[in-house]
């Protein structure tokens, strides 16, 4: 049957099991989105193009399937490279169709053209520009079968109008046939025995978790694994959630930000065992003084993170399910492990947390009226939302307190842009959640500064009816960078204040088809909360006004080692 | 090859030696690492960009069809000191492009590489030149008034030197296409 090349890529999204895309219309796109009128997939048509990225990547994120986007050529299509970058550094599964200007006018500078395959090559794991529509199918596929296998990430298909207004004939592609595309095997017997004797051997291990262990749904292969060594758990801040925090070995998050007691098993560990983690400089602080005493295994589906920042002593490339499975086996294999050959480790790791919990002044020193604290918000809106309660947050100070407050008992449940930092994700990347999840209560922590970037799609989510819940934790400032400026520039504040009140967030909400609520005392909160928690029907908005003095710790200076954490003042004097 | 080494797990590398290894007691910091990448517009620029944004150094790159014309050869001549060999290796590994990784040990390869270089060479000294050029199995390819153009195919190594030994004739202009390699051959049967 004939079809035109826009009929073609609609049916091949469809065949891919495409529920929804999101996207924005323009000129190089128009013949693509004549077909979408007809077909079973719901479009999502957001303000900007990042928010169609973001969006995207937030379904993804909450889904494990791959997010989808459409937007035009030219500023449509480098408007979306920010999630495009973001989605490769988080390696979230991302397949994003661009338009592009006629074949016969590539290269002639048409309107509305650029080279988004050579802009979008280094942020992309591949691209593909379709230049006969034949090819459709095929590319698809293989756009799919790319961005979801092996270490997922995102791609970009470039979609020329005249190949979209081509007549053509859709075929089953068949299998993907990628000669240079050979995401890892089953793990190799020999490494997984020998870190399995490692594991046998180590007094002082860490299970070193990182996102893989989420791409891979491998947090009950992961359970078992502490099951069966005792080992204590840190969850990165991709992630969250992997492994519950509630559970008693979970010691939560390390890194600049992390809590005394993960840092410190890092330093003091003598086994790491990385799964699906990569080294990040934001978790060793300085490489060379990171994990001094501690052997490495290092699991990841990615052969180049192996020994990219630290060789390891065993190297398993592999899929984190498949890893673990086999590192179970293995252990099970050999015998039960004595769990009190761990006890002086975990009595050490409990004394740290005794000492050393995370802690805020409840009150600013000299302060006249009660001041809201931004963690006691947290504290509140975690106790008062159910435990799966989806949580979507922006990039700054405002991210670190959720990582470190909310309580994270289940796979999926956090989202937010580790990598790359984004400023701006968590609204459209809520929205995106919340699609994804609508049986899930979906929040987003965001800052004044962060809302102010992408708050126009709240208008995207008034008009498709997807309550998302929005707490601004507003403290009138770039708060993180306002910390560094505290901190390592003598408080010499540099363009990093932004006024509680302009702009006025209630009124933008409500203008934006929110409901508007707006928060000045600790009595308000949990009240403001619960009004937000039953509103179903169309997007909230708290403005809740925080203290500008407040500073994330513990605090990890950028390129020091882990040992020279600077915890809270109030912990200061306690011995190490 | 050890249980724990990242190439254990399989995969299409075709494995050769980790590391620039002291063999003969003196640091190489050239390898060849060879490419097989399909034969498709705008590979290079995929293969370039990465050692551009990744740091890593080339020395040379030679590119040409292979006898398959669905794939072509690049040669990478790497600077082993700017990144480690087999982070280079793992990334090109992951462009979807990249067929097949081979990493030559220079004691491992037969290299070559082709030159062109003309030389001012005037009645007096056109005999000397024509003379050195044969001395090195160099082929004299044109004649000018006052100049010569000699074409050498030769190890890379035979290259430097024939560089040395025209340089004093006064070179007017030098083109190297970078070097190439292959596997030597095993002799045991």
């Amino acid at each position: 049957m004939e079809l035109t090349g826009a009929q073609s890529l609609i049916k091949s999204l469809e065949t891919e099991g495409v529920e929804v895309v999101f996207g924005l219309p323009g000129g190089a796109i128009l013949p693509v989105y004549d077909p979408i009128i007809d077909s079973s997939i719901r479009h999502i048509l957001v303000r900007h193009e990042q928010g169609a990225g973001h969006a995207a990547e937030g379904y993804a994120q909450v889904t494990g399937r791959p997010g989808v986007a459409i937007v035009t050529s030219g500023p449509g299509a480098t408007n979306v490279v920010t999630p495009l970058a973001n989605a490769y550094m988080d390696s979230t599964p991302l397949v994003v169709v661009t338009g592009q200007v006629a074949t016969s006018a590539i290269g002639t500078d048409a309107f509305q053209e650029v080279d988004i395959t050579g802009i979008t090559a280094g942020v992309t794991k591949h691209n593909w520009l379709v230049t006969d529509a034949a090819d459709i199918p095929r590319v698809i596929a293989e756009a799919f079968h790319v961005a979801t296998t092996g270490r997922p990430g995102p791609v970009l298909v470039d979609f020329p109008k005249d190949v979209a207004n081509a007549t053509t004939t859709w075929q089953s592609p068949g299998p993907v046939d990628l000669p240079g595309y050979c995401p890892a095997g089953a793990p190799d017997p020999a490494a997984i025995a020998a870190a399995a004797e490692l594991l046998r051997a180590a007094e002082r291990p860490v299970l070193y978790v990182g996102g893989g262990v989420l791409k891979a749904a491998a947090s009950a292969a992961l359970a078992e694994l502490v099951e069966l060594t005792g080992a204590p758990v840190v969850t990165t801040l991709m992630a969250r959630g992997a492994f519950p925090d509630s559970h008693p070995r979970c010691l939560a998050m390390p890194g600049m930000h992390g809590n005394y007691t993960a840092v410190t098993a890092m330093q003091q560990a003598d086994l790491l065992v990385a799964l699906g983690s990569r080294f990040d400089d934001r978790v060793t602080g300085k490489v060379d003084a990171f994990a001094p005493r501690a052997q490495v295994v290092h699991v990841d589906v990615d052969r180049a993170e192996i020994g990219k920042v630290r060789r390891p002593d065993v190297a398993i490339v592999a899929d984190c399910r498949a890893a673990i499975d086999a590192l179970n086996a293995s252990l099970r294999a050999g015998g039960a492990l004595p769990p009190e050959r761990l006890a002086p480790w975990i009595a050490m790791l409990d004394e740290w947390r005794r000492r050393f919990p995370l802690v805020y002044d409840a009150d600013s020193p000299g302060a006249g009226t009660p001041v809201l604290k931004p963690q006691y918000v947290l504290e509140q809106l975690r106790d008062a939302t159910p435990s799966d309660t989806i949580l979507v947050s922006g990039v700054g100070q405002h991210q670190m307190w959720a990582t470190q407050y909310w309580q994270f008992d289940h796979p999926r449940t956090w989202v937010n842009s580790g990598g790359l930092g984004t400023m701006g994700f968590a609204v459209p990347a809520a929205i995106g959640a919340k699609v994804g999840r609508p049986d899930r209560m979906v929040w987003a922590v965001d800052g004044d500064g962060c809302f102010q970037m992408t708050a126009q799609e709240l208008v995207t989510a008034s008009s498709e009816r997807i309550p998302v819940k929005i707490a601004i934790l507003n403290n009138a400032y770039l708060g993180m960078v306002r910390q560094w400026q505290h901190m390592f520039y003598e408080e010499r504040y540099s363009e990093v204040y932004l006024s509680p009140d302009l702009p006025d967030y209630v009124l933008w909400a409500e203008a934006m088809g929110c409901v508007g609520l707006r928060v000045t005392s600790p009595e308000e909160v949990l009240p403001a909360i619960e009004k937000a928690n039953e509103i179903d029907d169309r997007p909230v908005v708290i403005d809740f006004r925080t203290d500008s003095m407040e500073q994330v710790y513990p605090m990890v200076a950028s390129g020091s080692s882990n040992d020279d954490i600077v915890v809270h003042p109030s912990q200061q004097g306690i011995a190490r | 090859m050890s249980a724990g080494s990242p190439a254990a797990a399989g995969g299409h590398l075709v494995p050769v030696q980790a590391a620039p290894g002291p063999r003969t007691g003196k640091r190489l910091r050239h390898h060849v690492v060879s490419l097989l990448v399909e034969n498709k517009a705008g590979v290079l620029v995929r293969v370039a960009g990465l050692f551009a944004r990744r740091g890593f150094n080339i020395f040379s790159l030679a590119v040409a069809p292979t006898h398959d014309p669905r794939f072509s050869r690049i040669s990478i001549v790497v600077d082993v000191e700017s990144a480690p060999l087999e982070q280079v290796v793992d990334q090109l590994d992951k462009l979807v492009n990249v067929v097949e990784i081979t990493e030559l040990h220079p004691l491992d390869a037969r290299e070559a590489e082709l030159l062109l270089v003309t030389v001012a060479a005037d009645a007096v000294s056109r005999s000397q030149v024509i003379q050195l050029a044969e001395v090195y199995g160099a082929k004299v390819v044109d004649v000018g008034a006052d100049a010569c153009t000699v074409r050498l195919a030769s190890a890379p190594e035979a290259l430097d030197d024939f560089e040395e030994v025209m340089r004093p004739y006064g070179i007017r202009e030098l083109q190297r296409t970078g070097r190439i390699a292959l596997h030597k051959l095993g002799r045991e049967t």
